[in-house]
């Protein structure tokens, strides 16, 4: 049994096909595999590690490197609130301490009821329209803490 | 997405579509597209190369090589396939202008990774997109399945016997996989650590290929200087620094945002003029002229021709073309600290100098910042910086040196400010820092 | 490549082109200190001690990764070159725990010796460093982690020169980690190589952790006593209460023909020595139990009965079966004493290898035998039959990195899919049983095709086609050929120009069959009426003796009236009843209580080969030194048990062990039973004005004699094996063989990476990772 979806499998098998190495593909596979599983799950290492002919050590090597892939379950919306230089010169570590006290969790805390999870990030590209989050991939920009109430209610209400 | 700025002072070349809906293929083709790359396929590698140097484009990613160059290094023959990968990874605090590339032009980056593949005889390029781009990576998928579906990429391209592939790779967040050699190790599906160099890409890159690897807004400066050719596009700038960037504007101006000006615009005339001044009738205090690894220039520094020669001159860098500005409330401990985290966050961490000394610089900063440093600490993180500079494996020890080493020469006196249990001055309530960590 | 010549610190040096500044540096005593290069390791460029100046380049240049091209002018010993070390170590030991006194490697470690020499004294660090406890990987592996420095050296020798691949880099920054492959543990070939190369106290091994700190240890190098393959081992000893104590394995100097290698078996498993299970004491049945004696009475009861058998029904009514883990020493002598002193050829040993078969086959042949350095150093190496990985894990090791190092080109043939086939240029699956066929097959004998079937045979037939014209080959193939069969290994060898060996599985399993532990082959497979010998040692007994199984035989028909058993346990390997030997006469001299000795009338209790000296030959015929390093109370070295059974049926030892004209000395009968008792006896000699080299338990008295006598062994160089290198021999082609040994008495030990015959039962190392390994669900296993 493979963890994730046909599809996504089907889509790996066909993208691989694009290099000239097993391994290559790896990268996205992982990131792709985590959207849809939640997280690197065992599982998920392991049906990865079979499909890039690799170890699962070497798959673990791999995860732990990049910064957006996990192997513990996140929120189902991930909120990355940016806190580098463009971002805090504009506001960024209020908006972050905001974030926290609205979700009542802390830097990479997820909440009980697993709707919401959130993370301290790096810059994210969008420096000149600071401060900026991104919740899951959608980018949400020149942000207030009462914008930033908005965006999150919108989510909750999904 | 992000919003579109626009100032009378532009020269819109990259930036011309934006707006324009040039993402969709009818689009694109109606505003010159694909244009360029049948020229390069009529005219042969020798004259594209020559264009290229003649245009005197100058890679845009950081290191501002001179392009035409770094294409003429790659060998003719080649046991092993060559290679052209794009540089999506744009991760550099202060630089947001790839994004609007790909978002509004993702045809020109395909077609400027053609005209590369064409140049130096390779089959088949990459564009690699950094994780957090995904909506890039769908417009790019998109864009390249449409080319395929018009046969502009594939067997046969144009009809002229050529085959060509383009194809699309994305990251999982890494700064350092910006680096070209660890951008290769994660195209390969690998940790992105560096390689040792030499050999450059150039020679052996990837799968031990010879590769081109530019910048997403180089490769998409390409066509235009294909079709309006390489002299007209340098006399856009300034003598060895052809064309016009994408400046990112950012920080305490009134209008941030990235606006297409021609290298050599006077860096006060941006802030004042383009960006619209200091925010909220602050001063200006300091600029980072080119992204935040480049050292800091104080507000009486910045009377300067924006292109590498001048601000290589002046002790920094143009670098990514992120201009961050800093107004009078700002704490440079504060945001020197916020550098060096960001750096300690990033660093592969493969050698001694840089995983240790990002690490030291920043348990000092934290303690400094927030109250608990000693007058030791100012030189001893210079000390640190100096020891990591020139000294690393990749350039981002130096990226991390670098802030550190500026600041510290340029506002000693505000550190100094910062010692004996003093708080920040610039903070209305205390230090925001969670904990002072124990001393050892 | 051509030379250059480039100059370092103001001396012109000259090298050939390309080769590594770092190497060039060393070559003429510049130092340039180094984390993470390591030769035969690939290049990191990782840890910056190594930078240096070049002129003309602006920045300073890493010497490990910087091949060197003419007229380069390199600086080491500038200011900013100083600066850059003592940065670096500075930035080092920020994060590093400063507490070298408990820790293990204090005094072997190299971060150490560099803050020594490079000075990075004074600490400017003061924030909270990282502590985090230490983790236990397996049975032999422990890490702590705040130590490492990450200078990869164990991931690589793991991966590239192991091909293990277990160990691995996680996370990134300074939270990077050296991680195992089963996230909090390891599972892998346990063979320590990571804990060795490890510069600083990061890697430990559980066997050695905190037991003592290296400069009270005393150092003996000597040769692993566990496999075929002859490892050079220095052991680390200890003074103890029931004597000396081997307390660490490894190879310290990086000498001898395994250079940077050992095997879990040669690091670990020396605990053997100090298992709780050793007998100490000898053993005589009183009234159907065991009970113990004193070495008097059991040499007494043991000298006059073998006197009275022989006696009274001739020396073919007693058999001797010998060791493959005793010395040439002890093997000579043992079957020299059958012959000469009980007047039998019924001498035997088990045999994991057809070597009487090979030397046979050699004969009329210019197939020379390969040492296990051209194993390193061959362009082409056909391997047939045997697995290495778990069975020679050193020949294995020389494979794989010559293959890795020198690109030769590796060729297997087998019954299963060996992991070897990884390293191979090609790779023939054969069914089990007709590795002969496809030897003869790969020479150009077509008519054979069939018995190895269709696709071996397609497989065959291109391999054929890869070796026509190779060089510098190696022909080596494992028990699955003997018997006449071998002929069919040489001729190929024959038809490649190459060289052969062939693989037996102990120690001294060479050594055994070259010094004439069988019932129809004296030393250097000589017959059994050679003059060589019947010439030094009188008449002899001319017809060949029974084997093993003839042997057991005769015991169940009762003309086998007594048997001495020297460290083997027959019973078990050869599927004895033991009824059978229920009114046979039986002594064994053992380690252990094995299922042989718990039969036997006496039991003596024996002291191994890290407990005495002589040489062993390991299975390529490489001579090698074995010297004492352990040494337990209560038992004896086999050697001084022959002589002293002799000496008590009055025999004139001299004539067992050449002494030279001096005067018949006390052997010690008189004073006790204890090792150390030759020492105490040569200490004695000397004070009685005797020359102390004439004691006969003096094993160099008979390597004397083995070179002068055995064909092949002559030209060793004496100074060369007691300086601990490694003399290859040649006894195998000097010899007369047997072309018609029975094949079916090649029982191979099947021995894994974690087992070592009988021996490696009494293993606590071994044992514990076998135990360790069955807590995993099979399915659970990696794929690398
Ligand atoms: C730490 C580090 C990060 C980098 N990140 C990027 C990046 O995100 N995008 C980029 O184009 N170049 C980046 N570079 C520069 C690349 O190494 C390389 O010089 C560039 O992609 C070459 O393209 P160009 O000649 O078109 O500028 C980075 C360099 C370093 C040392
Ligand atoms: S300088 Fe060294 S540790 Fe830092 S990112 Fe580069 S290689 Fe990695
Ligand atoms: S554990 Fe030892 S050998 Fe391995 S990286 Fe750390 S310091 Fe180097
Ligand atoms: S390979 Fe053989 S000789 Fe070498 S250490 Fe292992 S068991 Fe001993
Ligand atoms: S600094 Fe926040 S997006 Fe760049
Ligand atoms: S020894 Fe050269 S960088 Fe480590």
């Amino acid at each position: 049994m493979i963890p994730v979806s046909e599809q996504l499998d089907h889509f790996f098998t066909e993208k691989m096909k694009e290099y000239p190495t097993q391994r290559s593909f790896l990268v996205p596979m992982l990131l792709y595999a985590q959207d849809e599983l939640g997280c690197l799950s065992n599982q998920a290492v392991e049906y990865i590690a079979g499909k890039a002919g690799l170890s699962q050590l070497e798959v673990r090597n791999v995860i732990s490197y990049y910064s957006m892939l996990t192997t513990k379950p996140r929120g189902r919306f991930h909120v990355q609130v940016c806190t580098n230089i463009c971002c805090q010169l504009r506001g960024a570590e209020d908006l972050f301490e905001h974030c926290k006290q609205r979700l009542g969790i802390g830097h990479k805390g997820v909440t009980s009821d697993e709707q919401f999870s959130l993370e301290e990030v790096e810059c994210i590209g969008a420096c000149s329209w600071a401060p900026a989050a991104q919740v899951n991939y959608d980018f949400h920009e020149n942000l207030t803490p009462e914008k930033m109430d908005q965006v999150l209610d919108e989510y909750r209400s999904r | 997405m992000a919003d579109l700025v626009s100032h009378p002072d532009e020269v819109k070349v990259v930036s011309q579509r934006f707006g324009k809906g040039a993402a969709a293929m009818d689009r694109y083709l109606e505003l010159d597209g694909y244009k360029a790359v049948q020229k390069a396929l009529a005219s042969g590698p020798e004259w594209i190369i020559n264009e290229m140097k003649a245009s005197n484009l100058r890679g845009r990613g950081g290191a501002g090589f001179p392009t035409g160059m770094k294409w003429s290094f790659v060998p003719k023959e080649s046991a092993k396939p060559k290679y052209v990968l794009c540089n999506g990874d744009e991760s550099e605090p202060g630089t947001c202008k790839d994004r609007l590339i790909l978002e509004h032009d993702p045809h020109a980056v395909i077609e400027g990774v053609m005209i590369a593949a064409l140049a130096v005889g390779a089959k088949t390029g990459f564009i690699y997109i950094r994780g957090e781009y995904r909506y890039l990576v769908d417009i790019m998928r998109k864009a390249i399945a449409e080319a395929y579906a018009r046969g502009f990429l594939g067997k046969n391209i144009f009809g002229s016997g050529v085959d060509l592939d383009v194809r699309w790779h994305t990251g999982a967040g890494a700064y350092e996989v910006g680096e070209e050699s660890a951008l290769m190790e994660s195209l390969e599906g690998k940790r992105g650590i560096p390689r040792i160099r030499p050999p450059f890409p150039a020679v052996v890159g990837l799968w031990g290929g010879p590769t081109v690897i530019n910048n997403v807004e180089t490769l998409a400066s390409v066509p235009h200087v294909i079709l309006g050719g390489g002299e007209w596009y340098a006399k856009l700038g300034t003598p060895k620094n052809g064309g016009t960037r994408l400046f990112c504007l950012s920080g305490h101006v009134q209008k941030p945002g990235v606006y297409e000006l021609p290298l050599g615009y006077n860096l006060r005339k941006m802030i004042d003029d383009v960006g619209g001044g200091i925010w909220k009738g602050h001063k200006l205090k300091a600029v980072v002229p080119g992204g935040s690894s480049v050292p800091i220039l104080k507000a009486d520094e910045i009377d300067l021709a924006m292109d590498f020669d001048t601000l290589m001159k002046a002790g920094t860098f143009l670098g990514s073309g992120g201009v961050i500005v800093l107004d009078d409330h700002t704490c440079i401990v504060k945001f020197c600290l916020r550098t060096t985290k960001f750096y300690q966050h990033e660093s592969c961490g493969w050698c001694i100098p840089c995983r240790e000394g990002t690490d030291w610089m920043k348990k000092t900063l934290v303690r400094f910042h927030a109250g608990g440093g000693i007058k030791r600490d100012i030189d001893n993180l210079n000390y640190l910086a100096e020891n990591m500079l020139g000294r690393t494996f990749c350039p981002l020890g130096d990226a991390a040196a670098m802030p550190v080493i500026g600041m510290i020469k340029k506002f000693r006196e505000e550190f100094e400010a910062h010692l004996e249990g003093r708080p920040c001055p610039f903070e209305e309530h205390g230090a925001a820092v969670e904990q002072l960590p124990v001393l050892a | 490549m051509a030379d250059v010549t480039i100059t370092i610190d103001g001396n012109k040096v000259t090298a050939p082109a390309g080769t590594l500044l770092i190497e060039v540096c060393k070559s003429i005593g510049t130092e340039v200190p180094a984390f993470c290069y390591y030769p035969g390791l690939s290049l990191q460029a990782a840890c910056r001690m190594c930078l240096v100046e070049i002129e003309k380049m602006p920045k300073m240049q890493t010497a490990c990764t910087v091949p060197i091209s003419e007229g380069m002018v390199v600086h080491t010993t500038t200011d900013k070159v100083r600066q850059a070390r003592k940065s670096t170590l500075e930035f080092l030991l920020g994060n590093h725990p400063l507490d070298c006194p408990v820790c293990d490697a204090g005094g072997e470690c190299e971060l150490q010796d560099m803050t020594f020499s490079y000075g990075a004294a004074e600490s400017k660090f003061m924030e909270a460093k990282l502590h985090r406890d230490e983790q236990q990987w397996s049975p032999v592996v422990f890490f702590d982690r705040p130590r490492c420095i990450l200078c990869y050296r164990c991931v690589r020798v793991c991966g590239e020169a192991m091909d293990v691949w277990a160990l691995g880099v996680q996370n990134r920054g300074s939270a990077s980690i050296i991680a195992p492959n089963e996230g909090d543990h390891l599972e892998c070939e346990e063979c320590g190589m990571c804990i060795d190369i490890c510069p600083v106290g990061a890697l430990t091994s559980g066997a050695y952790r905190y037991k003592t700190r290296p400069w009270e240890m005393k150092h003996v190098g000597t040769t692993c006593m566990h496999c075929g393959d002859g490892c050079k081992t220095t052991l680390g000893v200890r003074r103890h209460e029931t004597g000396m104590q081997i307390v660490r394995g490894d190879n310290r100097d990086k000498s001898g023909i395994n250079g940077d290698f050992l095997c879990i078996k040669g690091r670990y498993a020396f605990d053997v020595t100090h298992s709780d299970e050793r007998l100490t004491q000898p053993l005589v049945r009183h009234e159907g139990r065991l009970t113990p004696a004193t070495w008097e009475a059991a040499l007494e009861l043991v000298a006059s009965t073998f006197k009275r058998i022989r006696d009274e029904h001739g020396g073919s009514a007693i058999g001797v079966i010998g060791s493959n883990r005793t010395t040439n020493e002890e093997n000579y002598l043992l079957q020299k004493f059958a012959r000469v002193v009980l007047g039998s050829n019924n001498i035997d040993h088990h045999r994991t290898a057809d070597f009487p078969a090979l030397a046979a086959a050699l004969k009329n042949t210019q197939v020379r035998t390969a040492g296990m350095r051209d194993v390193f150093n061959a362009k082409t190496i056909l391997l047939i039959g045997n697995n290495p990985t778990d069975q020679h894990p050193l020949l294995a090791w020389q494979i794989r990195n010559n293959v890795r190092l020198h690109k030769a080109r590796l060729f297997v043939v087998n019954a299963q899919d060996i992991k070897l086939h990884r390293q191979a240029t090609a790779f023939a699956q054969v069914p089990s049983g007709s590795e002969a066929f496809a030897a003869a097959f790969l020479a150009g004998n077509d008519s054979v095709g069939e018995s190895v079937g269709g696709d071996a045979r397609n497989a065959l037939l291109a391999m054929r086609q890869a070796l026509k014209g190779a060089e510098e080959a190696v022909v080596i193939f494992g028990s699955e050929i003997r018997g006449a069969q071998v002929k069919a290994a040489v001729n190929l060898a024959s038809a490649l120009n190459a060289k052969i060996a062939c693989l037996g599985d102990y120690a001294n399993s060479r050594g055994a069959a070259d010094m004439g532990l069988y019932p129809d082959l004296l030393p250097g497979y000589a017959q059994t009426s050679s003059e060589i010998f019947t010439g030094h040692w009188g008449a002899l007994p001319e017809q060949p003796g029974w084997n093993i199984e003839q042997m057991v035989n005769a015991a169940r028909d009762g003309q086998l009236r007594a048997l001495l058993c020297v460290g083997s346990n027959p019973v078990v390997r050869y599927n004895v009843d033991p009824f059978v030997l229920q009114k046979t006469f039986l002594v064994v001299n053992e380690m252990f209580m094995t299922e042989t000795a718990s039969l036997a009338t006496v039991v003596l209790p024996a002291a191994c080969a890290y407990e005495k000296s002589g040489t062993f030959t390991n299975t390529m015929g490489d001579l090698q030194v074995v010297k004492k390093a352990g040494d337990l109370a209560g038992t004896k070295p086999d050697f001084e048990i022959v002589i002293e059974i002799a000496d008590r049926m009055g025999f004139d030892v001299r004539k067992l062990v050449s002494l030279g004209g001096g005067t018949r000395a006390d052997m010690g009968q008189s004073r006790g039973a204890q090792t150390g008792e030759a020492d105490r006896h040569a200490v004695w000699l000397e004070a009685q004005n005797l020359e102390p080299r004439m004691t006969p338990f003096d094993p160099a008295a008979v390597l004397d004699e083995i070179q002068r006598l055995v064909p092949g062994y002559g030209e060793a160089s004496r100074l060369n094996v007691a300086a601990g290198n490694d003399e290859h021999t040649t006894a195998l082609e000097a010899g007369q063989g047997s072309a018609t040994s029975d094949p079916d008495l090649v029982v191979p030990s099947e021995d894994t990476l974690f087992t070592s015959g009988t021996l490696g039962r009494y293993s606590n190392t071994l044992h514990s990772v076998i135990e360790s390994r069955r807590k995993v669900p099979a399915d659970k296993k990696t794929p690398v």
